[in-house]
């Protein structure tokens, strides 16, 4: 099987990795780069744990060839907080009790993180359209959406 | 049979190919071991279930014009095969002119799924469920197909020949879906009956398209198709033909939902049993022409 070198700018720091073809850009991440806040849940492209910004866009990793990523630019739940403070959206999930066992916390962050960089105040049904992709077996989702629509609301506030 | 929660993709090698004429030339010299991709989200599914195990997987995505979005009033519409569904669902000019196609879209799975997923892809994967086809077909599209011999252009009606056959021969690759100008004055609606409200694959979808024609007793011209419920994608003329001839009263919407359901050959599947995906063609026939005459202004 070919391995391809690929360039990867993951969380702002470029990487150079040398990958198979069939591992996958959530598999390189967990296992060759060891950023394993990305969780592997479905393997299906359907319950979202798996979700990173690819090129400024939430995909679902597990659905992505890390070969296809040369030159791409990666954000992963370790690159939400900056300089040791968290993101609005991570704060606020928190204090909203949006968080239980946390298997789909990270891709339910970058989800929600996508969310209000495209639309910076969603209303309820905007956040739970978002949020179709991230299952969570926990929390019935009605925490999860509190903490969303409290995170735009933060990030309105002048800081 | 061993269960694997978390089966890794089997071995194949990820191919690049420069050209169109690299990539026909390469899929056609390995018809039987090759495959193109878009977005994946079907082909890498069905190799960790084992139904597929190329040698080669072909990504088509950076192919010249595959990433093209243009609309020009007297051409339509032209989306590069890779285009993805958020890219159209976001799109002024499909919301604007085609604004099925941006509905049958945001109907399929999520949002990060969408950021991968591509019509020609659904179109290609020739399921008979696909979610944007029905509205591809209403729309009258043709394919825009890159073969060994050069290119050629396809009509969508006759693309399909069963669950997952099309005409492609070897070596064929779609570069890109047409629609032609939009009909003035067309009003639509998808009706995608699902387990749940959104993500899901559909039951049951009916499409209809409706717009003004003179010469027709009543006025306005009505297009159905339909998913899941046959071996392939289907648009019932045989509707749009007695449609044509009536004047328009509820009870001749009735009959041409009765006939939708009779043009359709559901199976019983692990969705809903064929006699429920029968009825709901009717139901749904039925609610999709009403409620586009009602647009209409009836």
């Amino acid at each position: 099987m070919t391995l391809h070198k690929i360039s990867i700018t993951i969380n702002g720091g470029l990487e150079e990795v040398m990958v198979p073809s069939n591992m996958t850009l959530l598999r390189m991440l967990r296992e060759t780069l060891s950023l394993t806040g990305t969780k592997n849940g479905c393997s299906a492209g359907e319950c979202g744990a798996c979700t990173v910004l690819l090129n400024g866009e939430p995909v679902n990793s597990c659905m992505v060839l890390a070969a296809e990523c040369d030159g791409a630019t990666v954000l992963t739940v370790e690159g939400l907080a900056q300089e040791q403070r968290l993101a609005p959206v991570q704060e606020a999930l928190i204090q909203e009790g949006g968080v239980q066992c946390g298997f789909c916390t990270p891709g339910v962050l970058i989800s929600s993180y996508a969310l209000l960089e495209r639309n910076p105040s969603p209303d309820e049904d905007e956040i739970r359209e978002a949020l179709v992709g991230n299952l969570c077996r926990c929390t019935g989702y009605v925490r999860i959406v509190k903490g969303v629509k409290k995170a735009a609301k933060m990030q309105a506030m002048p800081s | 049979m061993t269960l694997d929660s978390h089966p890794t993709l089997p071995e194949f090698d990820y191919i690049r190919p420069a050209t169109l004429v690299e990539a026909s030339q390469f899929l056609g010299e390995h018809a039987s071991e090759a495959r193109p991709f878009l977005g994946g989200t079907d082909v890498f599914v069905r190799m960790r279930d084992g139904f597929l195990n190329p040698r080669y997987l072909v990504d088509v995505k950076g192919l010249e014009g595959m990433r093209d979005l243009d609309f020009d009033p007297d051409l339509g519409l032209v989306a590069g095969a890779a285009v993805t569904l958020n890219r159209l669902i976001a799109s002024p000019e499909v919301q604007a002119h085609y604004p099925l196609l941006a509905e049958a879209c945001r109907s399929v799975a999520s949002y990060q799924l969408r950021n991968r997923a591509t019509v020609a892809g659904n179109i290609c994967n020739a399921s008979p469920a696909g979610d944007t086809i029905g509205a591809c077909l209403v729309y009258e599209a043709e394919l825009c197909i890159h073969g060994c011999d050069g290119s050629r252009r396809e009509a969508l009606k006759t693309f399909f020949l069963g669950p997952g056959k099309t005409t492609l021969r070897p070596g064929d690759l779609v570069t890109a879906v047409h629609l032609p100008p939009p009909r003035q004055g067309s009003r639509g609606v998808y009706l995608k009956l699902g387990r749940n409200k959104l993500s899901d694959l559909a039951i049951t979808g009916v499409t209809v398209l409706g717009w003004p024609e003179a010469g027709l007793p009543s006025g306005f011209r009505f297009r159905v198709a339909l998913t899941s419920v046959a071996p392939t994608p289907l648009l019932l003329t045989e509707v749009e033909n007695f449609l044509a001839d009536q004047t328009l009263t509820p009870a001749c919407v009735q009959e041409a939902a009765r006939l939708a359901a009779n043009s359709c050959s559901p199976i019983d599947d692990v969705r809903g049993s064929a006699r429920y995906r029968k009825q709901m063609v009717k139901n749904l026939t039925a609610k999709g022409l009403s409620e586009v005459w009602e647009k209409l202004g009836k």
